[in-house]
């Protein structure tokens, strides 16, 4: 076809003008599955490039090969969400010379909006493109490899990164419309394989879980949203991944049926059991930056008002059209929360980064309604602490912490600890649960961390929240 | 009344959150033979050291024709257990040789009288001997019916009906109530089957048991669902005690309310709807006064 | 007094596997789930117990997945009362 921007990865490369020193993007709506980082870098790598910025949307276990190329310098900062898995363990304890810099996926879209996070090269995997560059994360021709729905992580990348490539599996005929990512925005489009492997999508993100202690935390979690006062018709809702967290739709569901209310739209990341709500009538909208299983990527392919939106549509703090500013209630979870209601998501109690900010701090600051749902314990692990490990989001953005041991209600928010105890809720001080949590475990002692910064948490305004130091 | 395998600690810690009234830590049927010396040890430290609340404990040793029961009783009696479960139980002979192995214990640690009795009942000589057996010690508190020997023992195997528990599970809370202590049916173990588990909650409550058995935390909602009082009820057994209050301070011997006279029966009654809306805390004191 | 090889516990989360047999000294090797916050508190509860139970020689592998200290107490005495054949509680 005429202008055709189909082209080789080397030849995409060498088009961009990428130097030693720039930054290159990319999206994590794979997941676990996903094969364009290791693709890229490897070729990277190949090439000759030293000193490279990545900026990803997060990255898993399966960017273990980063460690390799971060050794041998051709990449040297690392932008991010979030680390798991042999990646995280080495950054940890000190691999790189640079901090990580975390941000939420709020705070990236801004960043990347204003300038603050320049992107040089933004290659993005899609699920299918035309020549020109008209991409999705779903294919509707026969060919299709691959299914990630929503490209929202990518779309802030697509529209103000200097250059974009686009890598597919699945070439079809122009005109791929509708589109996710505009052919205006992108200068090349290479096809390979696989980008990547859909099944893994949901990776270790959902599960309907059989365990009693996360069903009765749910269920808890739900009396909570019930009686919050934020529970009518019209109410808008969003769920963090996690067993608990996810679980609570199916008990608000049936109270939704039995009040007859109906909620407006569902924000976030999206899950089989919201697309059934949605299809049972009880959800207006789904809003969805990332689809987080198959069943949620199909639907946002098929279904019109199941729609994409972007990390800065969804949940920057400096744009107020945002998604999260009329979001009433939002469920997460947590590795740790504190007496003063912070939050930690990212580092695991042992110091080893563990987690990914996600729509965390986004969520919590901007609904008006936040609850955190953990166990008290996980194992001899206490998740009520007198100070978290590393900072994430600030208390003042939490309104309620659920637990197997009762429920806390930030003093911020009196009203609500009223109307949940007049609904028979067990509330309590959150001093008295990280009192119970060491009457049960011990005190913890302090971890073993050095004096090397690997890790800088950026709070969605663009101010540093905190440092993460090396484990030792 | 939830069972807990006495050899998972994972499970021990925690049992209590789910809010069950008792809990019976097994050393009996859910632990082999070769572990019965690791879970004494489990059991006896996890009562000793776990702060469970308000929950009620209660631990099923094993007979004391075995091995293992009076090493039991030792254990859990130092363990300050509130109630000892004997399992397997079929005569009131049975229950007194417990009782002086707890006296035994009780008097070396200076503290008599203590530790109270559940005997459960698993199999056709139990059932005709209920009423000895609940009657056999001053520490006996409850009565519990154990169907899945019972049902082996009768040549005849559990059905969704309950039809061959029926004169087990009569007879039981007859004893019990004739001995004015505690009552408790057996369990359900399909958890794939809420429904069935449901009906047979119904059923007992309606034959007048205190409690159901549970095995899995799961099960705690529908029993509590099914023995907590209704509003409706609630508000007629307040409405009733509210009268005879009124009655008393005018010194008037006959009540009526709204129409209907209002004898003894119906008085108890009402004072045990307002006692299990209180357990179940739908109900408060404050609201009483 | 003479110990023999014995086990006691499992590997399931908050429970713990302890391996006892004949040593000189006290010699404890631990590893943990939880090393970094709680190794310290779980090896001194070891030899509390160990202690208490006159156990004065003997070599004890743990492999603990987040046991309170009430499971390890109960985990190392079995393991002791296996390895001596000694019962803590009456015959």
């Amino acid at each position: 076809m005429r202008n055709s921007k189909l082209t080789t990865l080397e030849e995409a490369i060498r088009r961009s003008g990428l130097r030693d020193g720039m930054t290159i993007s990319f999206h994590h709506h794979f997941r676990g599955g996903d094969k364009v980082v290791n693709l890229v870098v490897d070729c990277l790598s190949r090439m000759g490039f030293k000193d490279l910025h990545l900026a990803a949307s997060s990255l898993s276990d399966v960017h273990k090969p980063l460690i390799e190329h971060i050794k041998n310098g051709v990449i040297s900062r690392i932008s991010t969400s979030g680390l798991r898995g042999e990646l995280a363990d080495a950054i940890s304890r000190g691999l790189m010379e640079q901090p990580v810099v975390f941000r939420s996926h709020g705070g990236r879209g801004s960043a990347i909006a204003s300038g603050e996070l320049k992107i040089d090269v933004a290659f993005l995997g899609a699920s299918s493109s035309d020549e020109l560059g008209n991409a999705c994360g779903y294919s509707r021709s026969d060919c299709a490899k691959s299914i990630c729905g929503s490209l929202g992580y990518a779309l802030p990348d697509a529209r103000y990164a200097a250059h974009v490539v686009v890598i597919t599996d699945d070439l079809v005929a122009y005109p791929n419309m509708p589109m996710s990512i505009s052919a205006a925005d992108v200068e090349s489009v290479v096809v390979v394989d696989s980008v990547g492997d859909s099944s893994k999508i949901s990776a270790g993100a959902i599960r309907d879980s059989k365990n009693p202690r996360d069903i009765l935390l749910a269920k808890q979690a739900a009396k909570v949203v019930i009686n919050s006062g934020y529970f009518e018709d019209g109410f808008s809702i969003q769920t963090g991944t996690g067993g608990a967290s996810l679980a609570v739709v199916k008990y608000i569901r049936e109270q939704m049926l039995q009040q007859g209310i109906k909620a407006s739209f569902a924000l976030g990341g999206i899950t089989a059991h919201m697309v059934k709500l949605h299809e049972e009538g009880l959800i207006g909208r789904l809003v969805d930056v990332q689809s987080f299983d198959k069943v949620a990527a199909e639907s946002l392919k098929n279904d019109p008002t199941h729609q994409e939106v972007s990390a800065v549509e969804y949940a920057s703090g400096q744009h107020l059209g945002s998604a999260t500013h009329a979001l009433d209630i939002v469920i997460l979870s947590a590795l740790e929360v504190d007496v003063d209601f912070n939050v930690n998501v990212l580092v695991g109690s042992d110091g080893i980064i563990r987690g990914a900010i996600g729509g965390h701090q986004d969520t919590a600051a901007d609904s008006a309604l936040s609850i955190i749902v953990c166990p008290l314990l996980r194992g001899r692990i206490p998740c009520v602490v007198p100070k978290v490990t590393t900072l994430i989001t600030p208390g003042k953005s939490v309104d309620v912490v659920v637990t197997e041991y009762g429920i806390a209600v930030n003093p911020a928010r009196p009203e609500i600890a009223e109307r949940l105890q007049a609904a028979g809720l067990r509330v309590v001080d959150i001093k008295s649960l990280a009192e119970k949590a060491s009457s049960i475990i011990g005190t913890p002692e302090p971890l073993p961390f050095g004096d090397k910064v690997v890790g800088i948490v950026m709070n969605r305004d663009g101010s540093v929240l905190d440092k993460i130091y090396n484990i030792q | 009344m939830m069972f807990v395998p006495g050899n998972n600690p994972g499970m021990m810690q925690d049992a209590h959150i789910y809010g069950p009234d008792c809990i019976m830590l097994d050393l009996e049927d859910s632990v082999t033979m070769a572990e019965k010396d690791a879970a004494r040890l489990l059991v006896y430290n996890a009562l000793k050291s776990i702060d469970y609340g308000d929950t009620e404990m209660v631990v099923r040793i094993n007979p004391l024709s075995t091995p293992y029961g009076r090493k039991d009783v030792e254990a859990v009696v130092k363990a300050g257990v509130d109630v000892i479960r004997m399992p397997k139980t079929e005569t009131a002979d049975e229950v007194r040789e417990l009782e002086a192995e707890i006296v035994k214990v009780e008097t070396e640690l200076g503290c008599v009288g203590r530790t109270r009795i559940m005997a459960a009942i698993e199999s056709a000589l139990g059932i005709v001997n209920a009423h000895a057996i609940a009657t056999a010690s001053s520490r006996m508190m409850g009565i519990a019916l154990g169907a899945e020997d019972y049902t082996a023992n009768l040549k005849t195997q559990r059905s969704a009906s309950g039809a061959e528990l029926l004169l087990a599970r009569e007879t039981i809370v007859v004893a019990a109530r004739a001995a004015g202590i505690c009552c408790f049916d057996t369990v359900y173990s399909n958890l794939d089957d809420m429904e069935t588990f449901r009906s047979e909650v119904e059923l007992i409550k309606t034959l007048g048991f205190d409690g159901k058995s549970i095995i899995n935390p799961r099960q705690i909602e529908i029993v509590n669902e099914v023995f907590t009082p209704k509003e409706k009820e609630i508000l007629k057994a307040r409405t009733i005690l509210a009268a005879i209050k009124e009655a008393q301070a005018k010194g008037s011997g006959v009540i009526a309310v709204n129409g209907k006279m209002v004898d003894r029966p119906v008085v108890i009654r009402a004072e045990r709807t307002i006692a299990l809306a209180l357990a179940a805390g739908v109900l408060t004191k404050e609201d009483l006064q | 007094m003479e110990l023999k090889e014995a086990v006691a516990g499992t590997l399931e989360s908050g429970d713990m596997l302890v391996r006892i047999g004949p040593g000189e000294g006290l010699q404890v090797e631990l590893q943990s789930s939880v090393e970094a916050q709680f190794g310290r508190r779980i090896r001194a509860v070891i030899r509390e117990t160990l202690e208490g139970l006159g156990v004065e020689n003997a070599t004890v592998r743990v492999v603990d997945k987040g046991a309170l200290d009430c499971t390890i107490r109960a985990r190392v005495t079995a393991a002791a009362v296996r390895a001596s054949g000694k019962d803590v509680w009456k015959d």
